[in-house]
């Protein structure tokens, strides 16, 4: 049968069908439909959360300067953004101003975190969809040096010793036999087309980026006291500021300082040195494969982030661009307001819940998370064992949410199209930077490759972003105000009966609110709605599409039984279904299975 | 110079028995008294984020919920090479780069522990969100922490009853007491999930 949805796609699900379950090497758990036709092109495209979702619930009745530390275990990758997001929800809801210094190292924190991220989700995540290893073995470590000086030159690990070095320790860890990292690979599909010196040079710089990481993540440990899972306080942040202390518990002196400085440093030049080179050396290859835009052209969200001030988040003041763009006019810019019940809805009758009456859309605030499990008449096996699902009935864990009414893509490359269209000077110099370095117009920006390039220098802005605002925090504590926290509120007496209030972020992989609603001191009601909530939503009421299933739409398969394509477009989302969905798999198996029926 | 050893406490607190991990490290602090070159650390979701804390480390004693196909409430000490593999015999927790994953890095990189050591819990009940542990896990935690006692003596690190400060512990929020006390009611916050992940419906 073919539809054509109201977000402008045409699905055939007469094809043969392909399962992809569980889609590996991203944080929690999630399925993937798609039927191709007969020359292997994707025509119908059926994302799931197969995990249920019910942080919310637990957060009833408890102290709303808590829910921090709950919101932080939820997931693997963002601890801290949660965190951040639920201290800005609470300081919302009871009218709580943070200082100077709080924004700083809050913006520090967030910003070392989404450098952290994308480094790690690039190199340790991604890269494999694009990079061979196995490959790499083949390579000649004179001829890798070679490309490694012409596409970095900055980058002082690149002689013909150093890489033959890494070949060597590559090839005993392979005939060890602890592929470990390297397995669930389709390492001989003809979807690869680096040669084996970019392969090589790629593979190494993982093993680089592994190193680099250790340290990155450290600034969370001196500024939040501890790593993982870092304090946060509502109010501020919990690190008291004495720079004439030495080696005092927890306050952060001047030695600490300048080793928050060099990390900075360091992340700078390897991101500038090594990350984006590698981007453009490999996005070169692969510039004929612009698939998986999706959303990306047509229909975009970000909530902004980074103020450079405390406590005001208007648009012009932030660093990570606001706004919503849809139906590709990118002419045409609009404001977000989350508290706006009109505006940020979540539906669910293609999910796993109900509200009691069909179409029905509920603002965060209003939010209900009740359960209803039913497969639909055309699904195929039993409700323990789904061989296939029915995606004209419910289908995923994952509700829908929408921007008034439109399924919208989010992440860095949401945040990069919303900063092109507005004339954001610095994102603006990057991409036209980028695509003058690769080649290609403007709409090669709305593909697979566009979103994992957006990342890369959404990391090359933040490192920038980051040594600004510890020079700002510098500036502030020379001039004699070392405070960091707002505790005038702490006391639940001072608070009002009821309140309610929103706590917005930009995640790495994309928009991140959390709505509170605080009644007599304690938390009434919490709604998350979290990057991949947006990115993998099932099909809403009116038959739009989410940002998953949209990007599937129309690629072509080397394979169809080696999903490297399918894979390949959904890392580029970074996304993460521990926090939009819960619940582990039934059997806890780690290997994608593929189907094809 | 004494080894430096490092006691991680991995797993999800909100699910339940998954989080006896984390538990046993906060029971250690409480319950012995610890010399400095034994480190304390709540490892929680954390998959990469741990490596750091490996690298610092001669010895590695890791306290984990993980199936082993025993009986409810049983523990199982695996040690040295074995640890690995049977750390990813069978994922149940959310921390998807799983800690072999970590484990398999660590040796990428050269710089995992000399020492391993894996004091797993085979768990009652992981699939119910917001819960605590079960009594059954709950009641292995002593057990834990004698194995542990006698191989940090045996590691060269004897320790005596007592109290240690831990700052790298769960925010007080969400230690043991205050969690499972705080819990909401059944009536306020549903807690099953579906056919698939309830225990006996089917």
């Amino acid at each position: 049968m073919t539809i054509n949805t109201p977000n402008g796609f045409t699905l055939d699900n007469t094809g043969k069908r392909i399962v992809v379950d569980p889609v590996c090497r991203i944080e929690g758990h999630m399925r993937c439909e798609v039927n191709v036709d007969d020359q292997g092109v994707i025509r119908n495209a059926v994302s799931t959360g197969t995990m249920w979702r019910g942080l919310e619930v637990i957060l009833k009745g408890r102290d709303p300067r808590d829910a921090w530390a709950f919101t932080e275990r939820i997931c693997g990758v963002c601890t801290g953004t949660h965190a951040l997001t639920s201290v800005r929800a609470v300081e919302d809801a009871l009218g709580i101003t943070i200082p100077d210094n709080a924004n700083s190292i809050r913006n520090i924190m967030q910003l070392n975190l989404q450098i952290h991220d994308h480094i790690v989700h690039f190199y340790h995540l991604h890269a494999l969809d694009w990079v061979n290893p196995v490959n790499a073995l083949k390579a000649d470590p004179k001829a890798t040096s070679e490309l490694q000086q012409m596409v970095g030159p900055n980058h002082p690990l690149s002689s013909p010793g150093y890489f033959r070095d890494v070949q060597n320790r590559l090839k005993k860890f392979v005939e060890s036999g602890q592929l470990g990292l390297f397995k669930n690979g389709y390492w001989d599909n003809p979807a690869y087309l680096l040669p084996p010196e970019a392969d090589l040079m790629a593979t190494t710089h993982y093993l680089e980026a592994l190193d680099l990481q250790k340290e990155v993540v450290k600034i969370h440990t001196i500024f939040g006291g501890k790593n993982p899972h870092p304090n946060w306080l509502v109010g501020g942040v919990p690190c008291p500021i004495n720079v004439d202390g030495v080696g005092a518990v927890g306050a952060i002196n001047m030695e600490r300082l300048n080793y928050v400085s060099r990390i900075i440093d360091q992340c700078t030049e390897f991101v500038a040195n090594v990350y984006i080179p590698d981007v453009i050396a490999i996005g070169g290859f692969y510039k004929g494969w612009l698939y998986g835009g999706g959303l990306s052209g047509k229909s975009v969200l970000a909530y902004g982030d980074i103020p450079e001030n405390a406590n005001d988040f208007s648009a012009d003041q932030l660093h990570l661009p606001r706004g919503a763009i849809i139906n590709g006019n990118l002419n045409e810019v609009h404001d977000v307001d989350p508290r706006d019940p009109e505006q940020i809805q979540e539906f669910v009758d293609h999910s796993w819940y109900t509200y009691g009456e069909p179409g029905k859309g509920l603002h965060p605030w209003d939010g209900v998370t009740e359960p209803k499990y039913e497969l639909g008449p055309n699904a195929k096996g039993t409700r323990t064992n789904i061989e296939e699902l029915d995606e004209a009935a419910k289908y995923s864990w994952i509700k829908a949410p929408r921007w008034k009414g439109n399924a919208m893509e989010v992440g860095p490359l949401a945040r990069y199209v919303v900063g092109y269209a507005k004339g954001h000077e610095d994102i603006k110099n990057q991409v036209d930077g980028l695509l003058r370095a690769l080649d290609v117009p403007v709409n090669a920006l709305f593909s697979t490759l566009g979103r994992t390039a957006a990342r890369a220098l959404e990391a090359e802005y933040c490192t920038r972003l980051q040594k600004h605002f510890f020079d700002k925090m510098m500036t502030n504590i020379k001039n004699g105000d070392s405070n960091t926290a707002n505790v005038a509120k702490w006391d639940p007496s001072t608070w009002p009966k009821e309140a309610k209030g929103v706590g917005m972020t930009e995640a790495p992989r994309g928009a991140l609110g959390h709505w509170v609603k605080i009644k007599d001191g304690r938390i009434e009601n919490y709604q998350c709605v979290v990057p991949t909530t947006w990115n993998g939503s099932p099909r809403d009421s009116a038959g739009n599409i989410g940002a998953f299933e949209a990007s599937l739409m129309n690629t072509p398969m080397a394979r169809p039984e080696e999903p490297v394509e399918i894979l390949r477009t959904l890392h580029s989302f970074d996304p993460c279904l521990a926090c939009s969905t819960h619940v582990m798999s039934p059997d806890g198996s780690e290997l994608t299975r593929v189907k094809v029926r | 110079m004494a080894d430096r050893i490092l006691i991680l406490g991995i797993g999800n607190v909100l699910w339940a028995d998954e989080g006896f991990g984390v538990r046993c490290v906060e029971a250690m602090a409480e319950t012995y008294a610890l010399p400095a070159n034994v480190r304390l650390l709540d490892g929680g979701t954390q998959g990469l984020y741990l490596l750091p804390f490996l690298e610092e480390a001669d010895a590695l004693m890791v306290f984990d919920a993980v199936d082993y196909g025993l009986a409810p409430g049983t523990l199982k000490i695996v040690e040295g090479d074995e640890v690995p593999a049977f750390m990813g015999a069978k994922k149940m927790s959310l921390h998807q780069t799983g800690f072999q994953d970590v484990i398999a890095t660590a040796q990428l990189l050269d710089v995992c522990p000399k020492r391993l050591m894996l004091i797993g819990c085979q768990p009652v009940e992981l699939e119910d969100y917001g819960g605590g542990l079960r009594p059954q896990t709950a009641a292995c935690i002593p057990e834990a922490l004698e194995i542990a006692r006698q191989k940090l003596a045996a590691w060269g690190s004897p320790v005596e009853p007592g109290r240690t400060s831990a700052p790298d512990l769960a925010d007080a929020s969400i230690r043991r007491d205050a969690y499972e006390s705080g819990r909401p009611s059944e009536k306020d916050a549903c807690r099953i999930g579906d056919d698939r992940f309830l225990p006996g419906a089917r």
